[in-house]
């Protein structure tokens, strides 16, 4: 067939097309997984019993702070790597801030405890549990987040994938956060930021062969 | 080269509202374009000329399918040539040829160079390839592309409802587009 026919055969009775359809199905993936998940973790795990006292309030904001952040900024790059292109419009530094001021976070808090603490403050009681909730959970809004990119067209399927998994375990990090009841910030670095990079790498493995168009 | 881009992304505009004939501009400079830039690539990794139309007019229709995606707060070239590269990766990959001949090149180089051998044919035949679709998505696309009729009088024509037409058009190019890729593995 010529082109010169295929160019006539597609523009004959043109429809407009919509502009925000990219971002408008990542952020309702982004929302839609959020409930969802949230769902899951409390029918599955049970949120924690003392969330109303101010301990837990506190550890709970910063663990949802540290989730929220690396939700926000993934889920912005992830309109962005589903454009054909949109490879070039990323930051891997920035995306980075999150996981680096929890680690120096925690870091200095160890420093000021007495080392008779650090195994408790690390390991803390489930850290067996939170990894393997966290990548478990993971999976309802990672497929949502893959469903949104397959709309668009990405062209680095490794790292569209790989934020689909970030956006995925940060979602995740922030549902079972209201469960755990696990209160020091090297053990939200070490298995909050392990099980999210967990995800990403997953994401970053798979991407190539669920995003190909 | 620097007057092309700002003229290609008025005419993308247009054609993202609904304007056909903007569309139609666009396509056929786009198509030119790709025609030089597949030549040269096929040629730098060794292999026939031949198969550059195949690869312009899988480029041309992943454009039609995917212009939703392309953001007008950025230029257009880097888009199209992001296009472009990943069909041309994509291809080379269906054809198990080594990428790692595949040379980095640029989004400005992409605009440089032109080729207007608008004759040049491809080694399918849509209309063929047509009779593979579901019967709903055929009739669609033969009513509203082929035959030119709107697509009120073809939902008449098909028996479906205007949206079901519209959706049928836009699955069954979707469905072309994996058919030819099929088609042109060598």
């Amino acid at each position: 067939m010529k082109t010169d026919d295929l160019v006539a055969l597609l523009s004959t009775n043109l429809e407009p097309a919509d502009r925000n359809v990219v971002v408008r199905a990542v952020y309702m993936a982004v929302a839609g997984g959020a409930v969802a998940t949230l769902a899951i973790a409390f029918a599955g795990l049970g949120f924690r019993p003392d969330l109303t006292t101010g301990r837990a309030l506190i550890y709970l904001a910063i663990k949802l702070a540290f989730a929220i952040g690396v939700v926000g900024l993934a889920t912005i790059y992830l309109t962005r790597l589903a454009r054909p292109g949109g490879e070039r419009r990323t930051s891997r530094f920035l995306i980075a801030a999150p996981f680096l001021i929890i680690v120096a976070l925690a870091a200095v808090s160890l420093g000021f405890a007495p080392q008779a603490h650090w195994e408790q403050m690390i390991a803390g009681d489930q850290w067996l549990e939170c990894l393997l909730s966290i990548p478990i959970i993971a999976i309802v809004p990672f497929a949502v987040s893959i469903w949104a990119v397959r709309k668009a067209a990405p062209t680095n399927l490794v790292r569209a994938g790989a934020f689909a998994g970030l956006v995925a375990g940060g979602v995740s990090a922030m549902a079972y956060a209201l469960h755990c009841t696990d209160d020091s910030l090297p053990f939200i670095a070490l298995w909050y930021g392990g099980t999210i990079v967990l995800c990403t790498l997953a994401g970053a493995a798979l991407g190539p062969r669920l995003l190909r168009w | 080269m620097t007057r092309l881009e700002p003229e290609l992304k008025a005419l993308m505009l247009a054609s993202l509202d609904g304007n056909a004939a903007s569309h139609r501009a666009l396509l056929d400079r786009l198509s030119r374009r790709l025609r030089a830039y597949y030549k040269a690539r096929l040629a730098a990794v060794g292999r026939g000329m031949a198969e550059a139309e195949d690869l312009v007019q899988e480029a041309i229709l992943a454009i039609h399918l995917k212009r939703h995606t392309y953001d007008p707060r950025e230029p257009l070239t880097p888009w199209v040539h992001a296009i472009a590269r990943y069909k041309l990766i994509d291809f080379l990959r269906r054809n198990r040829a080594s990428l790692a001949e595949v040379p980095i090149d640029e989004a400005d180089e992409f605009l440089a160079a032109h080729d207007d051998n608008a004759d040049a044919e491809s080694s399918y035949d849509i209309r063929r390839l047509m009779h593979r679709l579901p019967e709903g998505m055929q009739c669609a696309i033969e009513a509203v592309k082929l035959d030119g009729l709107s697509v009120a009088e073809a939902a008449r024509r098909c028996g479906q409802s205007e949206s079901g037409v519209k959706v049928n058009i836009h699955r069954g190019l979707k469905a072309l587009a994996a058919l030819i890729a099929r088609e042109t593995r060598t």
